[in-house]
């Protein structure tokens, strides 16, 4: 057990086992962790900005969905208003035809009654005439008594 | 763990296991031999070490780990964090030597807790009679790593104190007492001059014997051990009293693995840890007090 070369060798050794973890090992092995530990980090912060992208969104949709709501609520206002108008409308344009109707046919019966009237009075002039022909036997010149014939008529 | 085929005496049995297998490289030259086995274990080990980390920084990735990934990551992240605690200055050696010297340490201290005549006795069947699995219970392979320590000690000290080389000359003459006038510098620099080559020879001297000696006891002890039955014959074994002593030798060297295992990482920590605070000792600037 004395000291020898061994120790020289084991110098040597001792060096190039440091050199070669300096240069192979150490930086490669630690980088990727280095590496990792910043993906790690930035994940995280990545889940935290997410996070809050969600809260806001999840707010904004919100009122999205208050102020849908309220367009809503107006929209079905304006139609019911709407309806109502055009039921009105409706219902006036109705009633006025009902009248127009009304009154072209009440017009139309006087007509017929006026009509029917001047043809019953023909009639009755006709008969009046031959009546009064016959009664007094004496043929009217009917172009003598045409004015007297329409006095009558018009008196039936 | 018997090798009662040998026949020896308890005595030679534990020589045999504490006696390095030599190869003298100059003919009758005692510095210039080498223990073979030493050697063998030591370059053996550090390959382990260095071939199992790199293919793992190859295949290295910032995703998900693998679970050798995993536990590579864990050692380095353990180192990283005791240097940057303790080492204060910026280096991109310190954090690989102390893994460097972490691992690879422990890998030595490990071939403690292999059966204890396992590997020589596989040795005796390619021809090699003796030698010694446990590197770290060689002075010359703890000195060689200890003064490897020193000379990066040495040369971060004469480059990194300022001025440069002077720095550390003059931090060897004004520490640890400091005077104001000149005078009382130069009285004290005769003082001063002797702590520092005081401190600065202990430094490997205590890094390197502390782990010697804990390997070395401990395994001395598995050596003791596995002495209890060096004797026996096949039938010995199979005697009331054999069976006794056997039990019992498995009992203590089951006890004593599992508290050497604690040992081993605590020793090779150890000298990891001093190897840093000297390194951090060595990039240190006094301020003048």
């Amino acid at each position: 057990m004395s000291i020898n070369a061994t120790l020289v060798i084991q110098m040597v050794v001792f060096f190039a086992v440091i050199w070669i973890t300096m240069k192979y090992i150490w930086p490669v092995i630690l980088g990727a962790m280095e590496e990792r530990e910043k993906k790690i980090a930035d994940g995280l912060a990545a889940g935290d900005r997410a996070e809050k992208e969600l809260q806001t969104a999840k707010a904004k949709v919100e009122t999205l969905i208050i102020e849908a709501k309220d367009q809503a609520g107006q929209i079905k206002d304006q139609a019911n208003q709407v309806a109502t108008k055009v039921k009105d409308q409706a219902k006036n344009e109705a009633l006025a035809e009902k009248e127009r109707q009304l009154a072209a046919a009440e017009a139309e019966i006087e007509q017929q009654v006026n009509r029917a009237r001047e043809q019953l009075r023909q009639q009755v002039a006709a008969l009046a005439i031959a009546g009064t022909e016959k009664l007094i036997s004496q043929e009217i010149d009917a172009k003598k008594h045409a004015q007297l014939l329409d006095e009558l008529i018009a008196e039936i | 763990m018997a090798s009662g085929e040998n026949g020896g005496s308890a005595g030679d049995y534990i020589s045999h296991h504490l006696v390095n297998n030599t190869k003298e490289l100059v003919e009758g030259s005692s510095f210039w031999t080498i223990n073979a086995d030493s050697v063998f274990y030591t370059i053996l080990l550090a390959a382990i070490y260095l071939l199992f980390f790199r293919s793992v920084a190859k295949k290295a990735t910032a995703g998900v780990p693998s679970k050798t990934q995993n536990f590579v990551e864990m050692i380095l992240g353990f180192v990283d964090k005791q240097v940057t605690d303790v080492f204060t200055g910026s280096s991109k050696l310190v954090a690989p030597m102390a893994l460097s010297i972490f691992i690879w340490v422990w890998l030595m201290n490990f071939m403690d807790l292999l059966p204890i005549d396992l590997l020589p006795w596989l040795g005796t069947l390619v021809g090699i009679e003796y030698m010694k699995i446990v590197p770290s219970t060689d002075l010359n392979i703890v000195f060689g790593m200890s003064f490897g320590v020193m000379l990066l000690v040495f040369y971060y000290s004469f480059t990194v104190k300022k001025p440069v080389v002077l720095g550390y000359v003059k931090e060897f003459l004004t520490h640890p007492f400091a005077a104001q006038g000149w005078l009382g510098k130069i009285l004290l620099a005769g003082p001063n001059l002797f702590l520092n080559l005081v401190e600065t020879l202990a430094k490997p001297v205590s890094l390197s014997l502390r782990l010697f000696g804990n390997m070395y006891a401990g395994e001395l002890i598995f050596i003791l051990i596995a002495v209890l039955t060096v004797n026996y014959t096949f039938a010995d074994f199979f005697t009331a009293g054999g069976i006794l002593v056997s039990v019992m030798q498995f009992i203590l060297a089951f006890v004593w693995a599992v508290f050497h295992i604690l040992i081993i990482t605590l020793q090779a920590y150890i000298f990891m840890m001093l190897s840093v605070v000297y390194m951090n000792m060595a990039h240190e600037t006094h301020e003048d007090h």
